[in-house]
C-alpha cells in the first residue's frame, strides 16, 4: 500500500483514543472466558459429564467476578458503578451489556454454589439446601448458558460502536472474531481442567471455536483496506500473530495428544494464552486507528470523492 | 423553560420531526438554539476560550509552547471547550486569496521544525487530553511558518521570494450534533439531550465510562483525570435558559462566533458564504450546516476557508450508532454460530 497523502492539522489526531486502559482489553478476555465455560458446563450438565460442568460452572464463576472488577476499576468514578443501573438504553451497547452481565452474573454465580451440595450436612436446614441445590444449580447453569453467547459477542458491538476507524469497520467480522474466542477459551478450561476421557467436546469445541476466531480475524486483517493497517502491524500486529500461533498450536496439541493429560493441559494453556494475545490485539489495534490522523482522514476523503463520483454520473 | 403566558405554545406537529428536541421528547420546545462561527472574521484573540472558562470555571489547562502558530491550547479538551485554530499557508497570487499586499512574507521555518514539534503536548489534566501528532504529517502540513518572530513571518529582507500567505483563524466547540453518537453510547443517561436541542453532560450521574469519548467523531469530549468525569461545551445551558447569549459568542469582538435560532443561523450563513465567493473566496465553504450529513447537521456550524482537514476537522463524519441495527444483527448472527458449535461439540463425535 503506497503511503497515504493527506492533510492534517499539524499531524494531531482528530479523534480521541479511548481512555480505556488493559482492564477493558482484559474484561474482552475474561468475559469470553465466561461464557465459553457456562456453555462448556451447560453440556456437560445435560450430556452427563460430571466433571466438564463442575470445572466450566467454577471457571465461569471466577471469570465473571473478574469481570465485574475489571469494569468497576476502569470507570473513571468506581464509586457510582451503579449509574449503569439506572437505564437500559438499546443505543448504548455497554448499557446491553450491563443487563447482559446482570442477567448472567447470579445464574453464573448460583451454578457454581450449587456445586458446593455435596459438602453440606445430609440434616437440619442446611440439608434441605444440599438437596434443594442440585436442581437450583441446574436451572441456574441452562440460565447461564443462554446468556453466554450474548455475553460472549456483544463485546465485539461495544467496540465496533464507536468512531474508533478500525473497529467501527470491522463490525461485521469482530463479533465472530470475539465468538470464537470465547468458545476457545471455554474449551481451554475444558482441557486444563478435565481427564482426557471427558475432554472429547471440549476438543471439538477447540476445533470450532479456533476455525471462527482465525476467519473473522482474517477478514479483519485482510478487508477493511487502509483499516486493517493497524490490526497487522505495531503492537496490534505482534500480539494477534502470537495468538494466532498460539491457537494453531492449541488446537493440535488438543487432537494430537488426546490420550495424554500433560499435552491435553498445555493446548488448554496455549488457547487461553491464544485468546488473551488475541483480545489485546484487536484492543490495541483500535487504539492506534484512532491515534493517528490518516486513519480518520483518508478514508472519510475517500467515501466523500465516490459520492461525488456518483452524483456526477 | 417557564411558560410565558400570551406566548403561543408550537403545538408538537407544528415542530419538524428532525427537531431533536422534539425527538427525545420535550414538549413544546423551543426553537433549536446554536452556533455559527465564521471562521474569515476570527482575528485570533482567544476571547472565547477566557469567557469559557471564566463562566464555567473551567480548570486551567496548562502551559506550553506547542510550535503550532499562536495555537498553545492544542486541542478541545475537558478543560478547552473553546480551542482556536491556527493555521499558516502559503498562497499563490490569484489562487483564491487576493494578493496579501504590503508586508513580505517567506518561510521562517521548515518541514523539519514542524515534525519535531509535532511530539510536544500540553499538561491539560485530561485524558486522553492534547496527543502528540504524526511527524510525518506535521511535516506536510500546508506551509508551517514557525513561532512568530519580531517581524511579520517570513521577512527576508529581499524583494526575491516574496510571496502570499494567509492565517486561517477559526474558535473550535463541541458541535452539539443533532444525532450525538456520545448521547447514544452513553450508559448512565448522564448525557442529554436539552429543550434548546443542544447536548449537555450531567455531572452527578457520569461515572466516567469513557464510552462517548471513543464515541464523539470530531474528538471533542473528553475526561478530567482528577475527577474522573468526562466534560465539555454546554452551550452554557445556564446562560440560554436565562435568555442569555452563551459566554464565547458575547466575549467575541468581531461576531465570528454568532449565537441563535439555527434556522436563522442557516441562513445567515447562507448569505455570508454566497457574499465571500462573491468577492473572490472560492474556498468559503459550510461546515455541518447540511441536516443530510452523516450526523444529521451539527447544532454548532462553521464558515471555513479551506478542507475541514486542515482545521482538524473530520471530512466526512458519521455517527456511529447510525450502523448498530446491523452490529446487533451480526452480532447476533455469531451468537447463534456460538450455540451451535456448543450443541455440536457435545452431539457430535464419538467421547
Amino acid at each position: 500500500m503506497p503511503p497515504a497523502k493527506f492533510t492534517s492539522y499539524y499531524g494531531r489526531p482528530i479523534l480521541k483514543p479511548p481512555v480505556w486502559t488493559w482492564e477493558i482489553a482484559a474484561y474482552l478476555f475474561t468475559g469470553g472466558v465466561a461464557a465459553g465455560s457456562s456453555l462448556l458446563a451447560a453440556g456437560g450438565q445435560l450430556t452427563g459429564r460430571a466433571e466438564v460442568r463442575r470445572a466450566g460452572r467454577f471457571t465461569a464463576l471466577a471469570a465473571v467476578t473478574a469481570s465485574a472488577g475489571l469494569l468497576v476499576k476502569d470507570l473513571g468514578r468506581p464509586e457510582r458503578f451503579h449509574h449503569m443501573l439506572r437505564v437500559a438504553k438499546p443505543t448504548s451497547p455497554m448499557s446491553v451489556g450491563t443487563w447482559i452481565l446482570t442477567a448472567y452474573g447470579p445464574a453464573a454465580g448460583l451454578a457454581a454454589v450449587a456445586e458446593a451440595a455435596p459438602l453440606l450436612p445430609t440434616r437440619g436446614p442446611l440439608g434441605v439446601a444440599r438437596r434443594v441445590l442440585p436442581p437450583v444449580g441446574s436451572a441456574a447453569g441452562l440460565a447461564a448458558a443462554v446468556a453466554a453467547p450474548a455475553l460472549g459477542t456483544y463485546t465485539a458491538v461495544l467496540l465496533a460502536d464507536t468512531a474508533v476507524p478500525s473497529w467501527h469497520e470491522a463490525y461485521a467480522d469482530l463479533p465472530f472474531v470475539f465468538a470464537g474466542s470465547a468458545l476457545a477459551s471455554g474449551a481451554g478450561v475444558g482441557l486444563l481442567a478435565v481427564s482426557p476421557s471427558e475432554a472429547g467436546p471440549a476438543r471439538r469445541l477447540a476445533v470450532a471455536g479456533a476455525g471462527l476466531e482465525l476467519l473473522g480475524a482474517h477478514r479483519v486483517e485482510n478487508r477493511l483496506g487502509l483499516l486493517s493497517e493497524p490490526y497487522r502491524t505495531g503492537r496490534a500486529g505482534r500480539l494477534l500473530r502470537a495468538g494466532r500461533a498460539l491457537t494453531v498450536a492449541g488446537v493440535a496439541g488438543a487432537l494430537l495428544g488426546r490420550r495424554s493429560r500433560l499435552v491435553s493441559a498445555v493446548s488448554g494453556a496455549a488457547l487461553l494464552a491464544a485468546s488473551v494475545a488475541t483480545r489485546f490485539g484487536v484492543f490495541h489495534a483500535g487504539v492506534a486507528s484512532a491515534r493517528d490522523p490518516k486513519y480518520t482522514v483518508v478514508p472519510q476523503r475517500a467515501r466523500l470523492d465516490r459520492r461525488a463520483a456518483e452524483s456526477d454520473r | 423553560m417557564v411558560d410565558s403566558p400570551g406566548r403561543p405554545a408550537a403545538s408538537v406537529s407544528a415542530v419538524s420531526a428532525a427537531d431533536p428536541a422534539t425527538s427525545a421528547g420535550w414538549v413544546d420546545a423551543p426553537p433549536r438554539m446554536g452556533f455559527f462561527t465564521d471562521t474569515s472574521v476570527c482575528i485570533g484573540c482567544k476571547a472565547c476560550e477566557v469567557a469559557c472558562k471564566e463562566w464555567n470555571g473551567v480548570p486551567t489547562s496548562g502551559l506550553d509552547l506547542l510550535g503550532m502558530s499562536y495555537d498553545n491550547t492544542g486541542a478541545l479538551t475537558a478543560n478547552s471547550w473553546r480551542h482556536v485554530a491556527f493555521v499558516e499557508q502559503h498562497r499563490p497570487d490569484g489562487h483564491g486569496t487576493p494578493p496579501a499586499g504590503g508586508n513580505p512574507t517567506d518561510a521562517s521555518a521548515s518541514a523539519a521544525s514542524a515534525a519535531r514539534s509535532a511530539g510536544s503536548t500540553n499538561p491539560t489534566g485530561t485524558e486522553p487530553g492534547v496527543l502528540p501528532g504524526e511527524p510525518a504529517a506535521a511535516a506536510r502540513m500546508t506551509e508551517f511558518l514557525g513561532m512568530p518572530a519580531s517581524g511579520p513571518p517570513g521577512r527576508t529582507g529581499s524583494a526575491q521570494g516574496r510571496s502570499d500567505f494567509r492565517w486561517l483563524m477559526m474558535s473550535d466547540v463541541c458541535k452539539h450534533c443533532t444525532r450525538a453518537g456520545c448521547l447514544d453510547v452513553c450508559p448512565t443517561g448522564a448525557l442529554f439531550r436539552t429543550e434548546f436541542g443542544t447536548v449537555v453532560v450531567q455531572e452527578d450521574i457520569c461515572n466516567g465510562c469513557g464510552y462517548c469519548v471513543s464515541a464523539c467523531p470530531y474528538g471533542v469530549i473528553d475526561r478530567r483525570v482528577d475527577d474522573g468525569r468526562v466534560w465539555k461545551c454546554t452551550l452554557c445551558y445556564d446562560r440560554i435558559g436565562a435568555g442569555l447569549t452563551p459566554a464565547c459568542a458575547q466575549a467575541c469582538p468581531t461576531e465570528s462566533i454568532q449565537y441563535g435560532p439555527l434556522d436563522e443561523l442557516r441562513e445567515r450563513a447562507a448569505a455570508r458564504v454566497a457574499t465571500l465567493r462573491e468577492r473572490g473566496e472560492p474556498q468559503a465553504r459550510l461546515y455541518g450546516h447540511d441536516p443530510h450529513d452523516g450526523v444529521g447537521g451539527d447544532g454548532a456550524f462553521f464558515l471555513l476557508l479551506d478542507e475541514p482537514e486542515v482545521y482538524g476537522l473530520p471530512p466526512d463524519p458519521q455517527v456511529t450508532t447510525r450502523d448498530l441495527p446491523a452490529m446487533w444483527r451480526r452480532a447476533g448472527l455469531a451468537a447463534l454460530a456460538m450455540t451451535a458449535a456448543a450443541v455440536g461439540a457435545f452431539l457430535g463425535g464419538r467421547r
